[in-house]
């Protein structure tokens, strides 16, 4: 290996093409979706047990860190599930080309953002 | 061991398989958070009964779940590619993807308990 050639590990130099952020957001989102499971799952539990419980997770999700949590869960789930179209659009060879890559990535970014404002409005 | 380590770990030990699965698997996911979205958006006064009877419905329960399977199945693949991607020691490596196949195993049989106590 050639010791004098250029190295560059300083991530924040570089020039990241949208369609780069895209797709790390993709497995950002995806992960994160992972991690909050769990928190679904009881909130699934308590809305179907009783008419008590479905109550007391109403008023829980009225909290205003509860509405944040929530918030973040939906934008990510709403953002992978956008990414993840574009993402199988492109397995079935529609958009390859650079140019319409690059276009659906600024499509992604655009419809994602208006879902979650929307999704931000519905909740508050 | 990595190399071994890496195909006895993924959900169907071939990638192409692997591949078509997180794809199909991706539209059921899709599909069903859209219902119920589409669900809340449209009932926004929501009540304890009719929640209950739309997950009563025998209809509802099954692509319930298809989700909850669809979801193991899908997390499980793309947490395996992650985990790979990011980290090389093979012991860790293997904690961290069993730690998650078994989280993903209990969320699915909570998930079928919830289901049949609502
Ligand atoms: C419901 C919960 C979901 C979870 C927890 C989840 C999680 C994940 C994770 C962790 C990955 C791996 C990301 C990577 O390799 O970079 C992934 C990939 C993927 N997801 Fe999801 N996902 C979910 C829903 C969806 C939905 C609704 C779609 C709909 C289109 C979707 C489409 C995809 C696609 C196409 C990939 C493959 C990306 C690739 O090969 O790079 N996912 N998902």
């Amino acid at each position: 290996m050639n010791k004098q050639r250029p190295i560059n590990v300083y991530l924040l130099t570089y020039k990241y093409p949208v369609t780069a952020i895209i797709s790390v957001l993709h497995r950002v989102s995806g992960a994160f979706v992972f991690l909050l499971i769990p928190l679904l799952l009881w909130m699934l539990a308590s809305s179907l047990a009783s008419p008590q419980q479905f109550d007391e997770l109403q008023g829980m999700l009225g909290n205003p860190m509860m509405k944040l949590i929530l918030w973040l869960f939906l934008s990510a789930l709403l953002y992978h599930l956008v990414a993840g179209i574009r993402h199988l659009a492109m397995d079935f060879g529609v958009g390859e080309s650079l140019n319409s890559a690059c276009r659906s990535a600024w499509a992604v970014a655009i419809i994602a953002a208006i879902l979650i404002l929307l999704t931000g409005i519905w909740l508050w | 061991m990595v190399n071994k380590l890496t195909s006895i770990t993924s959900l169907t030990r071939n990638g192409v398989r692997d591949w078509l699965v997180q794809r199909v698997t991706s539209l059921i996911l899709a599909v069903y958070i859209l219902f119920l979205l589409g669900y809340l958006v449209f009932h926004p006064s929501i009540e304890f009964f009719a929640w209950q009877s739309l997950f009563q419905s025998t209809a509802f329960r099954v692509f319930s779940v298809l989700f909850l399977l669809s979801l193991m199945w899908h997390a499980w693949i793309g947490m395996w590619t992650i985990v790979t991607d990011y980290i090389k020691p093979a012991d860790i490596r293997l904690a961290v993807i069993l730690i998650i196949i078994i989280a993903l195993f209990a969320y699915v049989i909570w998930g079928i308990d919830i289901l049949w106590s609502a």
